[in-house]
């Protein structure tokens, strides 16, 4: 402990803010990704910087970690102006940052991974003594000679920590750090983040899970469209609070109108599974899952990521099959051992998270995106193997026009549309095609607020015209907002199922994070 | 001096190996920075003629394989300026180099076609080459022979004990990061590609200036693509660069010789036999589980630096 007291004496001699940021402001053309913005981080301190996908948290902390350039106001570290102009400039005067994405090495070890982040390092005896001693000391446990290529996230994630910590900073940013970790990992990553609290360095902390950051930070600074709009204490605040401080007013959203009938017809598609080991061990394993949904109402599943829900996708849209029939009734008929092709002929059609690479292929076109999906609908297959180009064509200018996707042509390429628009399309491609059962896992997304309005009408219609929706989400307005019925997931288990009318956002969160979920 | 069959065997498998083990090298050295290059056999021709012509003209030895090394890299350029900077597929742009080297060489020299080089003086390596059989058979070569060997020890050493080794394979493994780390990828595979095109062009030299001391048109005859195979072969290391290249040039010497002999299989069939052993290799290469051995994660993937 006397080593830690020391580095603390060393790093808070100095003064009391670390990091001073003033009237800082960024323009993307006219948009204005960050205005006047005032962020004040004490030495120390854990600060969170929260705010909705869009608010202008990463701009912030890009100018801070000299990737982006502001365009007017100043900043101060440690009492001296700050306007670093690479990311090694930032690197060179005590600021690290660790990404969302790793730059990590796959097919080198561990070792070499740090070396290659540290200026003029080798892979060495003298490194390795080092690195040792600065895992020891923030309990960061790291096998030095395994190839990252074995390695999960969380250990993934330490080699980037470490890396960063080798330099000594007086000032952390992390991103979103704990979006790809597992419960366990994310303790572990807390205690780390309080011994390096404790040592006096300063820790900028991105996110937007409520919960961990009322556990966790000393002080949030939120965001709103480019600019801040509060700073609190965020363990003097609830969940609730800052939620509503974190989006603001909202929009005039079209609140979901009380489904009539819905409720007293029959289950459409029935759900019914034990366990469900997924293919890759990364992902989370199902446990016990019933669920139903009748004909146009529109189910929701909550849950913080990485707690089953894409093995819960996978399950219902068929990308995972069961070897019991049964364990899946759509319509009286057992599907779950039928892959996706079949269960799409039957009119259950999902739309997976991932837009790009998942849901569309970034290098076609929109009009041969069509034809993944949609073809067995407006003689898009001419018959077994040819394809009508016109017909694919004329569907996808269907799309574009009835639900205003913003691109030049059928024939743009997926990856060139904007994450909201092409959202638009491909839900669109599954509206036009009818579905009785639509599954879609969060749809909106880092997708802007227009596009997210106009997404949720969308899938309201959906139901209005009688399909059946599960929507799986992380976004608690959402659910909240368009969804009848509303349940949470947590560990690969689902909770009981209530109606949305008497769902408040505390039941939601507490259900989330398992509560009730075993009662 | 007469020597045995077996002497003379090996003898001949280290010469015809040689210009397979610079090539290879010359392979390897760009697929471990990320870039595929399909045009080793243009590269291997052009510096077969290079050097060819000056060892006519009557320079040295070593001045001949600079002028090889230079030929093969100055091709190698173009490949480099198209694929890094103007981002060509480099699939199309490698086997586009292959079909331009050879119509260039064809082109270039057909004057010297007929004409003999000087033959190359062996150094012997005093003390070794007075131990029987493989004093004779390793340790009586001409200089290009202990340049290739000490070549890849180079190569191995730069790979796995340098700093600039280490960068050069994470350019190859994941480009993207290596550029977030802050590591030039595009300067970093000239480079590679600058040395590669220079050792290719050696490997061809070496069959002008020692193999058959003769220019003759196509005259790399699939050495290119063989080096190519030999790089997966190895795992994509230098020592085991040389382990391939030997057997490789083993194998086809082996056959020759079981032609003299009258070794009663179609010569056709022996002459195919190290072309199958490759694909039999290749084969059981391709069947190894992802791990160390595996290619580079960025091999033959353009990069483009995101704005």
């Amino acid at each position: 402990m006397t080593e830690s007291v020391a580095i603390a004496e060393r790093l808070s001699a100095s003064s009391k803010q670390c990091l001073g940021v003033r009237g800082l402001s960024k323009y993307f053309g006219d948009f204005a990704a960050n205005r006047d913005v005032t962020l004040s981080v004490d030495a120390g301190e854990i600060h969170a910087l929260l705010g909705e996908n869009g608010a202008g948290k990463s701009t912030l902390v890009k100018m801070i970690y000299g990737i982006l350039k502001p365009d007017s106001g100043s900043m101060e570290l440690l009492t001296n102006p700050y306007s670093p102009d690479s990311p090694s400039d930032a690197k060179h005067s005590g600021v690290g940052m660790v990404f969302q994405h790793f730059a990590v090495f796959d097919a080198l070890t561990v070792l070499e991974n740090i070396a290659l982040g540290l200026e003029g390092r080798f892979p060495d005896e003298t490194l390795a003594a080092e690195i040792a001693e600065v895992c020891e000391r923030y309990r960061l446990h790291v096998e030095l000679n395994r190839r990252v290529h074995d390695l999960g996230a969380g250990e993934r994630q330490r080699v980037e920590i470490i890396r960063v910590l080798m330099q000594d900073p007086r000032l952390l940013i992390l991103d979103e750090p704990t979006s790809v970790l597992t419960p366990q990992e994310t303790e572990q990553l807390f205690t780390t983040l309080d011994r390096l609290s404790d040592e006096g360095r300063s820790i900028i902390y991105i996110s937007h899970k409520l919960d961990e950051v009322r556990a966790l930070c000393d002080r949030a600074t939120l965001m709103r469209a480019g600019q801040v709009v509060d700073v609190v204490d965020p363990r003097q605040e609830s969940t609730r609070s800052l939620g509503e401080k974190m989006i603001g007013e909202r929009l005039n959203e079209t609140k979901r109108s009380k489904a009539s009938n819905a409720e007293k017809q029959k289950a459409r598609l029935t759900v019914r599974v034990g366990d469900v080991y997924p293919e890759s061990t990364r992902n989370v394993v199902l446990n016990d899952v019933y669920l139903s949904v009748a004909p146009g109402s529109i189910l929701g599943i909550s849950g913080v990521s990485g707690n089953g829900q894409d093995t819960l996708f996978d399950v219902l849209s068929g990308e995972l099959t069961l070897p019991n029939p049964d364990s899946m009734v759509l319509d009286g008929e057992p599907i779950a051992h039928l892959g996706v092709e079949q269960r799409r002929l039957r009119g259950l059609l999902g739309a997976p998270e991932n837009r790009l690479g998942h849901a569309a292929i970034p290098e076609l076109t929109l009009w041969e995106n069509v034809i993944l999906t949609a073809r067995h609908t407006r003689g898009i297959l001419k018959n077994e193997h040819l394809i009508s180009g016109t017909s694919a064509k004329a569907f996808a200018d269907e799309v574009i026009s009835t639900f205003d996707v913003r691109t030049q042509s059928v024939n743009a390429k997926a990856s060139s549309l904007s994450g909201g628009n092409l959202q638009k399309f491909l839900i669109g491609r599954e509206l036009l095609g009818q579905p009785k059962v639509f599954i879609v896992s969060n749809p909106t997304w880092g997708v802007d607020a227009k596009a997210q309005l106009f997404i949720h009408q969308m899938i309201m219609k959906m139901a209005d015209e009688g399909a059946s929706v599960i929507l799986i989400s992380q976004d608690i307005d959402e659910l909240l907002s368009v969804t009848d019925r509303i349940c949470a997931i947590c560990h690969g288990k689902l909770s009981r199922t209530f109606p949305t009318d008497e769902m408040t956002p505390e039941h939601l969160g507490a259900l989330m994070l398992g509560q009730e979920i075993d009662s | 001096m007469e020597y045995g069959l077996f002497t003379s065997i090996i003898h001949a498998i280290v010469i015809a190996s040689t210009p397979l083990v610079f090539a290879g090298l010359g392979a390897l050295i760009q697929e471990r920075a990320g870039v595929l290059n399909l045009g080793i056999e243009g590269l291997m021709i052009v510096g077969a003629l290079a050097g060819f012509a000056s060892a006519l003209a009557g320079y040295p030895l070593i001045v001949s394989v600079f002028v090889a090394a230079f030929a093969g890299s100055a091709l190698a350029s173009i490949f480099a300026l198209l694929v890094l900077r103007l981002y060509a597929n480099p699939v199309a742009t490698g086997l586009a180099l292959t079909l331009f080297g050879l119509g260039l060489s064809a082109l270039a020299g057909s004057q010297y076609v007929g004409q003999a080089a000087p033959q190359v003086a062996e150094w012997i390596i005093p003390g070794l080459n007075h131990i029987p059989v493989i004093g004779r058979a390793f340790f009586s070569h001409d200089p290009l022979v202990y340049l290739s060997i000490v070549m890849a020890g180079t190569m191995w050493w730069f790979l796995t004990k340098s700093r600039a080794g280490l960068i050069l394979r994470a350019v190859g493994e994941n480009h993207s990061s290596a550029h977030s780390l802050g590591f030039s990828v595009i300067g970093i595979r000239f480079l590679a590609i600058l040395t590669g095109g220079a050792l290719a062009g050696i490997g061809g030299a070496y069959l002008t200036l020692v193999q058959t001391p003769l220019f003759v048109e196509g005259m790399t005859a699939g050495r290119g693509w063989i080096a190519l195979a030999l790089v997966v072969f190895a795992s994509w290391r230098p020592f085991r660069v040389i382990a391939g290249a030997y057997l490789f040039g083993g194998v086809s010497i082996v056959q020759l010789h079981g032609q003299a002999l009258g070794i009663s299989i179609a010569a056709q069939w022996l002459s195919m036999l190290p072309y199958l052993v490759t694909i039999c290799a290749l084969v059981i290469i391709a069947s190894r589980v992802k791990g160390e051995n595996s290619a580079p994660g960025s091999l033959g993937i353009t990069f483009k630096e995101s704005k």
